[in-house]
């Protein structure tokens, strides 16, 4: 089955390895992915912040181009993923806002592109048996603390994600690496501040002081992620954190594509993990795994 | 659930349009206080979240589009998800938010500048059809007055190839510029 794969402006960019690591493992895979033609930004939080209709519209966009490609739509930002969904739920009940929308877009659309994210994929239609054969990478010595954020499990009616106090996808795929998994820890749902890393660097640089506290004491060797804004704010504001709050952070935070990558054979160059802010030298010294 | 109208007719007027923009209704808070409890942002607020649904219940539209939280308010949707009412409280909020937009009502200080994120982000898309990272950065740092604003992690993110120096445009930018003309013309 060949999905339409939705990148979004931030894996080309400050989330490149983000990018480059999901391409690699859905290749290593051989799960078929093709871009949607002329995809344009998804609003993110701005969008709908400031226009409902507005945040609407630039999704149903994409999924309108999506559909030359496939009726199956695979996301990896988490933000483009709310957003995708959210949309699709606004024209399939909310008559008003349909009806502006589609003025705008200028063509009809019923809100049925199936919006799915790539942990989906690998937990219902690939399989967790099926990837555990192609880990040639065991990632034992290793120990991870899964951060899913807000925007991939709420609002859960609409979502429909996983739960949404205690999610554990991630965790049941990185299990599959045999990485060593953090049971139980304070934050993993929480807000990072999300969209005010510019307007309101404060707020973030505490949000991120907490979640980073509670992984570390929780003896995470590192912090992982699905979403950009997630890891863009964990991993660029630590310095901040530790000169406001006194703390000594340095904790790295990636993807959960580029430590399912390294396991399944990927060098750390072809999954990015050169990229983050925080080194990860030190996670791959744990691995013995030469850069 | 039936209401029974209590106050003036404006005040009815605003807390029926709150619903109608929500697709729900504010009357089925009962004030428990569990959203403001989770709210990661509360602390920055001046009306906790149960606040500015009481004050939309109640109807008073000024003191409702002039708090700080409607612009403080990450979107998260932790609240909502833990209403016992099922009241959508992020809704609300940013409901509050369109109302005061739509109005003209200025932000106030302390969150001026997440209004002004919100429309330099929102100008690139429409100039562009994706987000241009480095342009929008410098325009939102320019338009808040603080030019040189983490301004130390341009070249390592260079370095690290993260950022782009030319924006990745839409071939076709008809459609975005369509978007935008036809829903948000005044941006």
């Amino acid at each position: 089955m060949k999905y339409a794969y939705f990148p979004g402006c931030s894996l080309e960019g400050t989330a490149k390895d983000f990018g480059e690591s999901a391409r690699a493992v859905c290749q290593a895979l051989g799960i078929e992915i093709q871009d949607v033609p002329d995809w344009v930004c998804c609003g993110a939080t701005p969008g709908h912040a400031y226009d409902e209709a507005l945040g609407v519209a630039l999704s149903v966009r994409t999924m309108l181009n999506a559909k030359r490609v496939s009726n199956s739509m695979m996301v990896l930002c988490a933000a483009c993923y709310n957003r995708a969904k959210m949309s699709n739920h606004a024209m399939k009940t909310r008559p008003e806002i349909r009806a502006k929308v589609e003025t705008a877009v200028g063509e009809p659309y019923a809100g049925d592109v199936e919006v799915v994210h790539l942990l989906e994929v690998l937990d219902r239609q690939y399989g967790l048996e099926n990837l555990k054969k192609k880990i040639v990478r065991p990632l034992t010595g290793l120990k991870v603390a899964c951060y899913y954020g807000c925007l991939l499990v709420r609002p859960p009616k609409i979502m429909q994600f996983d739960d949404p106090e205690n999610p554990t996808i991630m965790e049941r795929i990185l299990a599959t690496t045999g990485v060593e998994l953090v049971e139980d820890w304070s934050h993993k749902v929480e807000c990072c501040g999300a969209a005010f890393a510019m307007a309101r660097t404060d707020v973030v640089v505490r949000c991120v002081n907490d979640i980073l506290k509670s992984a570390e004491a929780a003896g995470a060797d590192a912090l992982v992620v699905a979403c950009p804004l997630c890891q863009a704010n964990c991993d660029m504001r630590q310095g901040e954190a530790n000169q406001a709050f006194g703390e000594h952070h340095d904790l790295p935070v990636v993807y959960f594509t580029q430590l399912l990558g390294l396991a399944l054979g990927l060098s750390p160059h072809q999954v990015g993990l050169q990229r983050p802010m925080i080194s990860t030298g030190g996670l791959l010294e744990k691995l013995h795994v030469g850069a | 659930m039936v209401v029974k109208e209590i106050g003036t007719p404006e005040a009815a007027r605003f807390r029926q349009d709150i619903n109608r923009r929500i697709a729900g209704q504010v009357e089925k808070c009962y004030q428990c206080g569990k959203c403001s409890a989770g709210c990661p942002i509360a602390n920055e607020m001046d009306l906790m979240p149960n606040q500015v649904i009481r004050l939309v219940q109640i109807g008073l539209k000024d003191k409702a589009t002039h708090c700080r939280s409607i612009w403080l308010c990450a979107g998260c949707v932790t609240c909502t998800t833990r209403c016992p009412q099922e009241v959508e409280i992020a809704s609300v909020m940013e409901a509050v938010r369109h109302v005061a937009i739509e109005e003209g009502v200025e932000p106030p200080p302390e969150v001026r500048h997440t209004a002004t994120f919100t429309e330099v982000f929102l100008r690139s898309v429409r100039r562009h059809g994706r987000i241009f990272e480095p342009g929008m950065v410098m325009g939102f740092n320019l338009r808040s007055c603080q030019p040189m604003k983490d301004a130390e992690k341009g070249p390592k993110m260079f370095l690290k190839g993260k950022l782009n120096l030319l924006p990745h445009r839409v071939k076709d930018r008809g459609p975005v510029r369509r978007i935008f003309q036809r829903l948000v013309p005044k941006l």
